[in-house]
């Protein structure tokens, strides 16, 4: 008898094993193509290493232009004294678009008022960081923006 | 015609019993007191919601949730649907009203300490869809893809890729990539017609269905002095007739709001220009975003906005659990604790609002 019921015991133990087992891979069976589903897939970027931000004359001195590169912007500016510049123009605090301050001689986020100099180091308000630079050569009338290696 | 309706109610009444709902409605008093007042802000809530849904399947016929149709479907409402433009000014301002009465229900749900036994699932539902209405805020806000919507939205997802460990993750779960792109605006889409909308509704059916099942809470020195002293009046037909008359007013408040302050539409959002000068949350999220700009970049060997993500995800925590740790007001005497912490959030709450109005 004792015996009888051990083994009904092993039995009802082995059932429970392999139905919360079967549960178990349901729920997974469920859940972790549901949670892949969600998970925006990553979409390879066309690596871009350098794009052409238009003719000189096309940008005047004192002022600033967001230029596309590939899927990010970046901050293009003409100096007064004629040295053209560019910067990652993505703020390092939050996340907004920089923009050229030419009447302070600054680049500037108007999100939380982050100020960073034409160096591209980060001077007042909350960002973290200096904003990474970008290479610029004028090739004939062509400006080229390139990022640096 | 009257008598059509009275056929109509014994055919249903003889299949499924309504005179025992009738009875039970019947029997479900309200209490009467100086405050009494705050009774009728979680049914005005409710009212607010109810117009959300109904303005918000009629936008849904003519807004198109895609980065380069949004903004101008939304312009076609406003400009050549007929009441277009009266049906969205409705929804955003019933959105911001439905916040402001639930914050009013939640302080004065607090503050009475309702959410004491047995009370503590009402407070917990009430909680979570206080954070899913901020939630409906939040993604509706990206909805009409204009440059402060846009700006705000990367804002507001980059907060959130602070919280330590899981931070990454989430924020590209919400943007639906790397970036604020037009995956981020069909994600915000979904959430704010289907996913949102659903899940409050299971909490919404419990919430009322335990203020039904439970009855109004009292306040506790009136627990104290025995019912028979008490006044008191029926829910049905009498507290329901008040509400429903609150309900009209709010309605007309509404109306006024919508019809002389229309919402604007803006600029349609552009990711290659800089972001535009007076960028701000809605004014819910206001006092948390001037809070976190207070801190320093750096508090011992944490980001300060980090601390502060931190300490405002705990202050939540702990206030959805006040039924849970607030064991004085459970053994039924007085918590005095509990009333300055009250008093320091709405003040915090409003000062660090009107802050960040003025900046």
């Amino acid at each position: 008898m004792e015996n009888n019921n051990n083994s009904h015991k092993g039995r009802r133990n082995f059932l429970k094993y392999v139905l919360n087992g079967g549960l178990a891979g349901f729920a997974i069976s469920i859940f972790y193509p549901l949670v892949s589903y969600l998970k925006p897939p990553k979409q390879e970027d066309v690596e871009v290493s350098s794009i052409s931000a238009g003719k000189l004359d096309e940008i005047e001195k004192d002022t600033g232009k967001i230029i596309q590169f590939g899927t990010k912007p970046v901050l293009l500016i003409r100096t007064q004294n004629d040295k053209l510049l560019a910067y990652d123009a993505i703020c390092t605090h939050l996340d907004c678009t920089v923009q050229y301050k030419s009447d302070m001689g600054i680049i500037w986020c108007a999100c939380h008022n982050g100020k960073y100099d034409l160096s591209g180091r980060n001077i007042a308000g909350p960002p973290p960081k200096p904003l990474q630079p970008y290479n610029v050569v004028v090739k004939g009338d062509e400006i080229i923006i390139s990022k640096q290696s | 015609m009257k008598k059509f309706f009275l056929n109509l109610y014994n055919w249903i009444d003889e299949r499924v019993k309504l005179e025992d709902l009738v009875n039970f409605m019947g029997k479900k008093y309200v209490p009467v007191h100086s405050r009494s007042i705050w009774y009728y802000f979680g049914g005005v809530t409710l009212f607010f919601f109810i117009i959300q849904v109904v303005t918000g399947i009629l936008l849904l016929f003519y807004y198109k949730a895609s980065a380069d149709l949004a903004f101008e479907s939304i312009q076609f409402i406003m400009s050549k649907v007929e009441f277009g433009w009266l049906v969205r000014s409705i929804h955003t301002w019933s959105a911001n009203l439905f916040i402001l009465a639930a914050f009013i229900h939640m302080f004065s749900v607090y503050f009475e300490r309702s959410y004491r036994k047995p009370r503590e699932i009402t407070w917990i539902t009430g909680m979570l869809m206080f954070f899913l209405g901020l939630g409906f805020g939040f993604s509706g806000y990206l909805l009409p893809w204009n440059e402060l919507a846009f700006f705000a939205t990367k804002v507001g997802s980059d907060i959130l890729g602070a919280i330590p460990l899981i931070g990454e993750e989430l924020k590209i779960f919400a943007r639906g990539g790397e970036d604020v792109t037009g995956a981020t605006l069909s994600r915000m889409f979904g959430f704010h017609v289907a996913l949102f909308p659903a899940i409050f509704t299971v909490l919404l059916t419990i919430h009322l269905l335990l203020v039904q099942r439970q009855g109004m809470s009292q306040p506790m020195e009136m627990v104290e002095k025995e019912m028979s002293e008490e006044k008191k009046m029926p829910f049905f037909p009498n507290f329901l007739l008040r509400d429903l008359l609150f309900w009209l007013i709010v309605l007309n408040v509404l109306a006024i709001l919508a019809v002389f302050f229309p919402s604007e539409l803006g600029h349609k959002a552009d990711p290659f220009a800089p972001a535009p000068e007076g960028i701000k949350p809605e004014w819910y999220f206001l006092f948390m975003f001037q809070a976190l700009k207070y801190l320093p970049a750096h508090v011992l060997f944490i980001e300060g906005e980090i601390l502060g993500i931190l300490l405002f995800g705990a202050a939540g925590i702990l206030w959805l659990l006040v039924p849970f740790w607030d064991k004085k007001t459970a053994r039924g005497q007085k918590n005095k604790f509990i009333t300055y912490l009250g008093i320091f959030s709405v003040m915090f709450i409003i000062v660090f609002t009107i802050l960040g109005w003025l900046t």
